[in-house]
């Protein structure tokens, strides 16, 4: 069958099969490998992205069942080669090791901003709870979100305290 | 040194720029992982590649009557099916494990644990050769299984490794160490002697990315390569030498980013040989990626060990003696990674942190139809086990004695001048300095107010519970005189390459499954040299671009390849020395290192950088007589010791009376890994390691049922915490330097999981104390508990 859908800003179509995973589409036949496959059961959540602008388990979504919606994945969050906060925040408060569930836990952590602009720790911890991350024990994560929520209230105030940004390719 | 972590918000370093080493840096690695490009196993994506997927077996034994794949073959998408037997013709149906034991590749005879490799297909794509699958058609004669360790050895029992030359049994191998005689002498002068049945349940160290491996076999020029979830590449390289009779020049194995290892990606596994086969067979590049349940249910396990603990001691609370005996369950094929002369690993430092007179251990090992493993899950070679045993043991004598555990601990901790301290079981430990350790812990807990607090909450029936674990590591194998795994030296080599502009790039054996070594190892080589970290490339993961090692578990990247990075760096700036004095015209006594330039000493106008001489290294004019061009180097580091990491750990847990659902409050670690290279990662590594710690203490159990199927191959049953069910995690640390790591460090990748989970049990038990529990088994799940509550634990296995 013929899927079409909005994938970080483009649109594209492809043949596919009425069983293929969204997962599968994203990375099998469109490239996009930064969204991840974890587990069988939708436990894991490496593979959220976004589906008209809330988060999904890619993992049990069918890609035909993204047809005509707009989905929008770890590679849609840098804008104008500007970091996102949450990216920024991830780096910066060393929430991520091996970075396999970090895509996921940003796209999360990114819609639960554009919600709540201010979570407490609690709230953070909530939102990231259908996901698992194995390296980091979620401690830094929270702050990372947090970091971001506080450059966004200080870019948002005019703030001159603005917290530095990390630059575009920053210690690579 | 002493200190409390602080947490800061936002910190923004730009020591990555400066010619220093040590310190906090943000990690090199996190601009790619941010983007969506790192480049796992799976996303490795080449033209014409084909995709391979494993028929597992249903049952725990069963012999094979018959296989019928003909239908597979018939279906349209596939390019080939593969059995056993096919495999046994090329000599390829089985293969050796990392402890001298063999494994079956695809089963010949008998299926020997659920989940365990049957038949191959190789398919266009990935659901297509699931899809065939599910047309292999096997009957098999169901055979009665060993899934009890505690029955293995019972006369009569169905003999698993029929395959070996006349096994008659299930046994698997016996081992001991420490002086028996002396230990019960001890044991019969003292005043309280405390025996404890203590169960390390089976857990699984389930990292998000699961295993697998794309091989690529070049028909033309007869080369593999083959990428895969390893965190030994080398030692893989080896072995596929060894297994698939390819020269060794011929396989180039590359470990891309690898989400996350934990001990899980340290085996050679049934798949991976299978997509190198399936890649010869068809001339096409073939991946292989397993799906989680096939993670769960066939790949490294951790644990399983049935353990007997006794304490001797005076009545005053000093510690005579500890005696163990251990069964340890290796599954069906003996598939744990350990150095030949350990097979329990290092499972003899179980006499811990304390002065005691005497110890002894007993294990047997038995075969059973569980799947093969046994090296996995941050498992420092079974300290893990060892530190539990004993830290339990002696809440349990802290609990005869009526007194506080962390008096009882104090009371025997080894002091300072002790070291370094040989143990009653043979180990040297490097240094230590203990007492201040575990002081700064309940400093921080604030641990006085906390035992108020809980006897006020006790009075009204409320349940909370302090636990306190003391550990000691060792760590960073290992020493070739002693260690070997199948034959390889436990050594690490590197190289270091200055190029002319002053950049440098350096080449490590190891391999980082999110540790940071990108950073950490740009950051010992700045230290050393004074080339700034960002200028430092670190490769690791290709055999073909990088020198000989053993790679990353068992807490060994620093100590051992750490090690490596520091002493090739300095054996450059030695040479970087000799080239100063030429250009200087001084003699090489005449200069004096400052980070990153050498100087005229008494004339600190005269100076040449290290980028003014990797320039001259490579370029025209005379160097000093006998001296080479270029600026490089390599070595191969072999360790003199292990390192003997510690830390004091704090738990604080509150038990709901009424559903028995226990909550970690707070968890207060002190950490002593020796010199802190990456504070920022330090921290990282223990969080990760206390919430492994959550997992296996409450959470986390591989368990069968009496056919052998496991009921626990999904992360709807095996669970893992999530964000929920941890605390904010509250460190500390002290640095007693190794003295005979060229840096000091030692290492710190499995502390905290080695540390946290006696930590957990024992506050839990400390709140259960009204109930009279003196000890409850793993995982404490909200049953487990409420049966310990009702007056009935049950051991777990």
């Amino acid at each position: 069958m013929q899927v079409t859908m909005t994938v970080n800003g483009d649109e594209v179509s492809r043949e596919i099969e009425g069983r293929l995973l969204l997962v599968h589409f994203l990375r099998d036949h469109l490239g996009l490998t930064g969204t991840h496959w974890g587990c069988d059961t939708s436990n894991c959540g490496t593979c959220v992205v976004w589906m008209d602008g809330e988060p999904v388990k890619s993992c049990t979504v069918l890609a035909a069942m993204a047809g005509g919606r707009e989905v929008r994945t770890v590679e849609g969050l840098e804008q104008d080669n500007v970091l996102d906060p949450v990216q920024q925040g991830f780096m910066a408060c060393h929430g991520l090791q091996c970075g396999f569930c970090t895509p996921g836990m940003m796209m999360t952590a990114r819609a639960l901003l554009d919600r709540n602009p201010d979570p407490t720790d609690g709230e953070i911890r909530e939102a990231i709870s259908g996901q698992i991350c194995r390296c980091t024990g979620y401690a830094t994560i929270v702050r990372s979100v947090h970091w971001a929520a506080d450059h966004e209230r200080a870019a948002r105030a005019g703030d001159s305290e603005t917290p530095e940004a990390v630059p575009a390719g920053s210690a690579s | 040194m002493t200190a409390v972590e602080d947490h800061p918000a936002r910190v923004f370093d730009d020591n990555d720029q400066k010619p220093v080493g040590h310190g906090r840096m943000l990690r090199k690695e996190d601009p790619r992982f941010l983007r969506g490009k790192g480049h796992y196993v799976d996303d490795v994506q080449l033209n014409g590649m084909l995709h391979l997927a494993i028929l597992r077996s249903p049952v725990a034994h069963g012999r094979i009557v018959s296989i019928d794949t003909s239908a597979a073959e018939a279906h349209p998408l596939v390019k080939a099916v593969v059995t056993g037997a096919a495999l046994a013709e090329q000599g390829l149906a089985w293969m050796p494990t990392l402890s001298n034991d063999v494994q079956a590749v695809l089963a010949t005879d008998k299926v020997r644990f659920q989940g365990q490799e049957v038949a191959f297909v190789v398919a266009e794509d990935r659901y297509a050769a699931r899809d065939a699958l599910e047309l292999i058609d096997v009957e098999y004669e169901i055979l009665p299984p060993v899934i009890d360790a505690r029955r293995a050895l019972e006369p009569g029992a169905p003999v698993i490794r029929d395959d070996l030359e006349g096994k008659t049994d299930n046994h698997c191998f016996d081992w001991q160490t420490g002086d028996e005689a002396a230990t019960e002498a001890a044991f019969a002068k003292a005043d309280v002697v405390v025996t404890q049945d203590i169960v390390y349940p089976r857990v699984h160290p389930a990292p998000m990315e699961t295993c697998g491996a794309v091989a690529d076999y070049d028909r033309i020029d007869g080369k593999l390569t083959l990428w895969s979830t390893t965190q030994a590449p080398h030692a893989h390289r080896t072995l596929y030498a060894i297994v698939a009779g390819l020269p060794e020049h011929k396989i180039r194995v590359i470990a891309p980013d690898i989400g996350g290892g934990f001990g899980n990606k340290v085996p050679i596994y049934p798949g991976y040989v299978c997509a190198i086969v399936a890649s010869i067979v068809t001339g096409k590049p073939v991946k292989w990626v397993e799906d989680r349940s096939e993670n769960l249910t066939s790949t490294g396990f951790a644990r399983d060990y049935i353990m007997r603990g006794e304490i001797a001691a005076t009545k005053e609370g000093k510690i005579l003696a500890i005696r163990t005996n251990v069964l340890a369950d290796h599954g069906a094929f003996n598939g744990t990674a350990a150095p030949v002369k350990y097979p329990a690993g290092f499972f003899g430092v179980f006499t811990g942190s304390y002065d005691i007179e005497a110890a002894f251990a007993k294990m047997t090992a038995v075969y059973t139809n569980k799947a093969p493993g046994g090296v996995a899950y941050a498992c420092s070679f079974r300290i893990t086990e060892a530190v539990y045993l004993v830290e339990r043991i002696v809440d349990c004598l802290a609990d005869e004695l009526k007194m506080d555990p962390a008096e009882l601990r104090l009371k025997n901790l080894l002091r300072p001048e002790q070291f370094p301290y040989t143990s009653k079981t043979g180990w040297v430990y490097d240094s230590g300095n203990y007492e201040p350790t575990l002081r700064l812990a309940m400093e921080m807990a604030g641990y006085e107010e906390l035992r108020r607090e809980q006897a006020d909450k006790r009075e009204r029936g409320e349940l909370m519970g302090i636990g306190i674990a003391f550990f000691t590591e060792a760590v960073g194998a290992g020493p070739r005189k002693d260690m070997d795994i199948l034959g390889l030296g436990m050594a690490d080599g590197c190289e270091l390459r200055v190029h002319p502009t002053g950049k440098a790039v350096v080449r490590v054996s190891c391999m980082s499954q999110g540790q940071g070594h990108e950073t950490t190892f740009a950051q010992i080589v700045a230290e050393e040299i004074g080339i700034p970290p960002a200028d430092i490339q670190v490769v690791n993961g290709d055999t073909d671009q990088t020198p000989f090692g053993l790679g990353t578990y068992g807490s060994r990247s620093t100590p051992v390849s750490g090690a490596a990075a520091a002493m090739v760096a300095r054996k450059v700036r030695d040479k970087a020395r000799i080239i100063a004095s030429g250009m200087l015209e001084v003699s090489v006594a005449d200069l004096e290192w400052v980070k990153g330039s050498f100087h005229v000493k008494g004339d600190p106008t005269k100076s040449v950088t290290i980028q003014d001489i990797a320039m001259r290294a490579h370029g025209a004019g005379d160097l000093p007589e006998g001296i080479e061009g270029g600026l490089e180097a390599q070595i191969c580091y072999n360790p003199s010791n292990l390192t003997y990491p510690h830390g004091a750990y704090i738990c604080v847990v509150d038990v709901d009376p009424g559903t028995a659902v226990v909550t970690v409050r707070r968890f207060i670690a002190v950490d002593d890994c020796g010199t802190r290279i990456n504070p920022m990662i330090i921290e990282g590594q223990v969080h990760g390691g206390l919430t492994d710690g959550v997992g296996m203490a409450l959470m986390e159990m591989i368990s069968f049922d009496e056919d052998g199927n496991c009921i626990s191959g999904s992360l709807m049953d095996y669970l893992i915490p999530t964000a929920l069910e941890v605390p904010d995690w509250e460190t500390g640390f002290t640095v007693t330097p190794s003295p005979h790591h060229p840096i000091g460090a030692k290492g710190v990748g499995e502390s905290a999981t080695v540390g946290s989970p006696p930590a957990i049990v024992n506050a839990v038990v400390d709140a259960l104390k009204p109930f009279g529990l003196r000890h409850a088994d793993m995982p404490l799940t909200p049953s487990r508990v409420w049966d310990a509550m009702q007056g009935h634990p049950t051991p777990s296995v």
